[in-house]
């Protein structure tokens, strides 16, 4: 563990806690994952380091291309080489170091210890198997129960997800159920093996807000009854806010931000978590105001594409307070205020 | 077709946008496996038009004296059981075999993109009745049907054009009308919809060239098909007639009875007949790429 | 034109659309039978103020889309009316619409597949002038430059291919195409739901200039409340077909009155971590628009649901202020 990333541990540790957080399950320490394209080499997660403790909800929130689907897949080894690689740092998960496994072992870790749910709940589950089958196989491969009990505890995961009729829904095919419900088969299954960390790249994206509010809930709720750590990939600072205890904001593949949510909500650093939060409209800001006079803060440009970077701070071309210093040399990760760190030469200004 | 133009392109790359010579330089370098492709074909086509003049012997006259005589100084790549130079002979099928394949290719790519963009655009009943028409052309064999059509309409260039066309009219038309399909329900063709633009003008501009890539990539690996069905037709009998050298006719002439005495009879047109669908291949796909912006950068 | 003709010309309605249904048949079998039907939109009636937005909102499957598509006959209504500037253009044929396709211009969700990748940006933006008859050659690029600059892109632009634009600046283009012929009407479905935060914004801001510059109306369907709110003037909420409230924003954000515009607004996440809301949740998914339950549509996921609910339709009633809303309850 470098000196970062335990520093940022013992932070972790002084944070306000609101449920029953363990010890530290998973470390990621300077990953950097890589993708040899067409224009070149690309840093698509640039040194990202985090810590992650049993129960709590760490949010990486960021815009397309911001590298945090990348750093997901990488945790769990899952980036397509070639054209991608991960080509430096480490993922420990309770002592040992993922990248250094063979992939056989890797296998036995993925859907078991670490496991995944994804945005789309249409094409994430197989058309042709019933939900039960796609449950059931991955208890009879990583705990090696017969057909019979995994069968069983199929049934018992359906109903922890709170599907209706969970035993005549193991029989179903994934098209008979609506996209809120194969969202909750996706989770079922994700947690059948009851693994350690569970990292959900945009759950509740493609479903309707009253849907994703039932999906959100539940994830929040099954998190305290099995202690399982969360990572909450998304773009929407209102999910966060309401589900997730500490939030990394990455930009451009890197680590820009970290703190807890009550901190970056009340006292954003960066530049561009500053610029997120005024642009998106919230609900009951216009309330008294006339459309006429509310105009959204905008920021300006857009998103440099990772194949052509800035020399500085790749925000710097979009940034008001950027300076010759920002667009000559990258400001370096540093704690700011009290267990609130951000990557800027004029945080907080 | 719309012009393709690669200025900005070549301006990125440093090139000089003006001369040709470096825009041909610049995509060959791009496209290395089109280029070599395009140079096959261009050879084979120069080798059609110049035939007359780039071979020393007339392909039909016959010289007993040279019967099966090996390739070597007198004939570059010997002579068949006639005596007949197989260099002009193989040189002349260029003009039959590029004819066979670029006309029944047209013609049948013509067809069919009319049925299939008819069929996918219009719907209802129409669509219905060619539906099963196609499914009942499918149902045949594609050389049955062309022997069949070679059959009833005798032996000659034209017909064996129009034979090799028709099976191609099927696989088009399905293929565009499966795009058509998709592409109408776009919404960049309902907000041509929208602004009022015709329907015809509507399938004509906005779905048609969206259509193209499939197309060029059937109509590329047709070329190949058509250019061994018509070998296959000649084979048998009833393709090109004599006495015009085919690279068919030539393989099937000389096949049986001498591919172990005279193998060059056989290597020769086979090599031909190989380098030319090769080469269409390769070209197909670098000029699908070619047509479409998005590959352009 | 008598100055008191006029004055009636302007406060008319841009649009105006009366009990509109549009049912889908599904047909099934060799005969293509009609075996049943999708009740999209299911008797829906609004009407749009010049230079006001109206927001249509609702969950997928409510039928906001197709309103949309109907109101520029894209998709033929199966019933209702549908009145543009005070003429009846629901049954139309091509010829006589095309004058009223001018007034009412559409902008898609999604950036990549509404304009076609194998036309130049320029080419996309002048085609609405080109078929209309309107302007040739360097007539038509002087306005296509217009018509860039105005939406925030270089005239320089123009020659390149939509691939080499951002979703935003793509956005920005269905924009221009939408303003070349000087609508009074834009239909804007889910104009900014595919795009990056940071984006939206400006997409946002944008619209909101033009209509303010242009005096444009906008019907502008979304699932995002909160964007709603932002754009809007008035706010029609959709369930299952039909609209459950109907009513300018403040009074539909403060005082919602529909059990389901309650639900729909609580579970929004805020991004406030200080503000724990007390949520009410619905239960369950949306039913199917094929076999949508009696009574009120609402009625299988209400909390508040009583028995006249299950089988007695609610019409819009105006509850005061202006505001229309389809419960029993209220």
């Amino acid at each position: 563990m470098s000196p970062m990333t335990a520093q940022i541990a013992e932070k972790v540790e002084a944070a306000p806690r609101r449920r029953s957080i363990g010890e530290v399950v998973l470390t990621v320490d300077d990953l950097q994952t890589v993708f040899y394209t067409r224009a070149g080499m690309v840093r698509a997660v640039d040194r990202v380091s985090f810590a992650l403790k049993a129960g709590e909800t760490l949010a990486i929130v960021g815009e397309s291309g911001c590298g945090k689907s990348i750093t997901a897949l990488s945790l769990l080894r899952l980036i397509p080489d070639p054209p991608g690689r991960i080509v430096g740092g480490k993922v420990v998960l309770e002592g040992t170091d993922l990248l250094s496994l063979s992939e056989p072992a890797m296998r036995k870790v993925r859907g078991n210890r670490v496991s995944m749910i994804f945005q789309e709940p249409m094409t994430s589950l197989n058309p042709v198997l019933t939900v039960g089958r796609q449950i059931s196989q991955a208890l009879m491969m990583h705990q090696g129960m017969s057909k019979a009990a995994a069968m069983e505890r199929a049934v018992e995961m359906l109903r922890l997800v709170k599907v209706p009729e969970p035993a005549q829904r193991v029989k179903e095919y994934p098209h008979q159920l609506s996209g809120g419900m194969r969202q909750r088969v996706m989770i079922a299954m994700a947690l059948s093996c009851n693994p350690r960390v569970l990292i959900a790249d945009e759950p509740t994206t493609a479903l309707d807000v009253t849907i994703q509010a039932q999906i959100l809930d539940l994830i929040l709720e099954l998190q305290n009854q099995l202690g399982t750590a969360v990572i909450l990939i998304t773009h929407d600072l209102g999910v966060v806010a309401e589900t997730a205890q500490r939030v990394i904001v990455m930009y451009a593949g890197r680590k820009v931000e970290e703190a807890t949510v009550e901190e970056l909500f009340a006292r954003p650093l960066h530049p561009y978590t500053r610029g997120l939060m005024a642009s998106i409209p919230r609900l009951g800001l216009m309330r008294n105001q006339t459309v006429e006079t509310g105009r959204l803060q905008e920021i300006p440009g857009m998103v440099p594409p990772l194949f052509d970077l800035p020399a500085g701070c790749a925000y710097a071309p979009r940034c008001a307070l950027a300076d010759d210093r920002c667009r000559a040399e990258y400001p370096p990760f540093e704690e700011k205020r009290d267990a609130h760190w951000a990557a800027c030469w004029h945080a907080g200004e | 077709m719309t012009t393709v133009d690669h200025s900005a392109e070549l301006a990125r790359a440093g090139a000089n946008v003006t001369g040709w010579a470096s825009r041909t330089l610049f995509l060959a370098n791009r496209y290395p496996l089109g280029a070599f492709g395009a140079v096959i074909v261009i050879l084979f086509v120069f080798a059609a038009i110049f035939a007359d003049v780039i071979t020393p012997v007339d392909p039909t006259s016959t010289n007993p004296a040279k019967s099966l005589m090996a390739p070597g100084g007198q004939a570059l790549m010997g002579a068949d059981f006639m005596g007949r130079d197989m260099y002009s002979r193989v040189v002349h099928g260029a003009r039959i075999s590029l004819a066979v394949g670029l006309g029944s290719t047209a013609l049948g790519c013509l067809i069919g993109v009319i049925i299939g963009l008819a069929s996918g655009y219009l719907l209802g009943w129409f669509d219905l009745l060619v539906q099963r028409v196609i499914d009942i052309m499918q149902a045949l064999p594609l050389l049955v049907m062309a022997l069949v059509m070679a059959a009833s309409l005798g032996p000659s260039l034209e017909n064996t054009i129009i034979a090799i066309s028709i099976p191609l009219i099927p696989n088009v038309a399905r293929v565009i009308r499966s795009n058509t399909l998709a592409i109408r329900e776009l919404p960049y063709v309902e907000a041509a919809r929208a602004q009022g633009m015709s329907e015809v003008r509507i399938a004509v501009f906005h779905v048609l060239p969206n259509t193209l890539a499939p197309l060029i990539v059937l109509a590329t690996a047709q070329l190949g098909a058509a250019i061994l069905t018509e070998a296959s037709l000649s084979f048998l009998g009833l393709g090109i007639p004599e006495p015009h050298p085919s690279w068919g006719r030539m393989l099937s002439e000389s096949a049986a009875e001498y591919v172990r005495t005279a193998p060059w009879l056989v290597i020769f047109p086979g090599l031909a007949i190989s380098l030319v669908v090769f080469g269409t291949n390769l070209l197909g796909d670098a000029v699908r790429d070619l047509l479409d912006p998005r590959q352009r950068s | 034109m008598p100055v008191s003709e006029m004055q009636v010309a302007m406060s008319a309605p841009v649009v105006e659309v009366r009990d509109l249904k549009k049912h889908f048949p599904i047909r099934k079998g060799l005969l293509r039978r009609t075996v049943g039907n999708v009740f999209a939109v299911d008797g829906v009636s609004f009407s749009i103020q010049p230079g006001e937005t109206l927001g249509l909102v609702g969950e997928s499957g409510c039928g906001k889309t197709t309103v949309g598509r109907t109101v520029l006959r894209l998709v033929e209504p199966t019933g209702g009316s549908i009145m543009v500037r005070g003429e009846d253009i629901t049954h139309l044929g091509k010829k006589a619409l095309r004058p009223y396709r001018r007034e009412m211009q559409i902008v898609f969700q999604d950036p990549f597949s509404s304009l076609n990748p194998r036309m130049r940006a320029g080419t996309i933006v002048g085609e609405p002038l080109k078929i209309h008859g309107i302007a040739d050659g360097a007539e038509r690029e002087r306005m296509v430059a217009r018509l860039f600059d105005r939406v925030g892109l270089r005239a320089q632009q123009m020659k390149n291919f939509p691939h080499e634009f951002s979703g935003g600046q793509r956005q920005r283009i269905s924009i221009a195409r939408a303003l070349a012929l000087n609508p009074k009407l834009i239909v804007a479905d889910e104009p900014v739901s595919a795009l990056d935060v940071s984006i939206q914004a400006q997409v946002i801001n944008l619209m909101m200039d033009l209509q303010r510059e242009e005096g444009l109306a906008y019907l502008f369907i979304s699932h995002n409340l909160a964007v709603v709110e932002h754009i809007s003037h008035r706010i029609a909420v959709m369930y299952l077909g039909r609209i459950v409230e109907y009513a300018d924003k403040v009074t539909l954000f403060t005082r919602p009155q529909h059990p389901y515009t309650e639900a729909l607004l609580s579970a929004v996440p805020v991004p406030d971590p200080a503000l724990k809301r007390n949520k009410h949740m619905v239960e369950g998914d949306v039913p199917s628009p094929v076999r949508p339950p009696p009574g009120c549509h609402f009625h299988t996921r209400c909390p508040y649901a009583i028995d006249r609910c299950r089988v007695e339709s609610p019409p819009l009633k105006d509850v005061g202020d202006g505001q229309l809303v389809a419960c029993h309850l209220r």
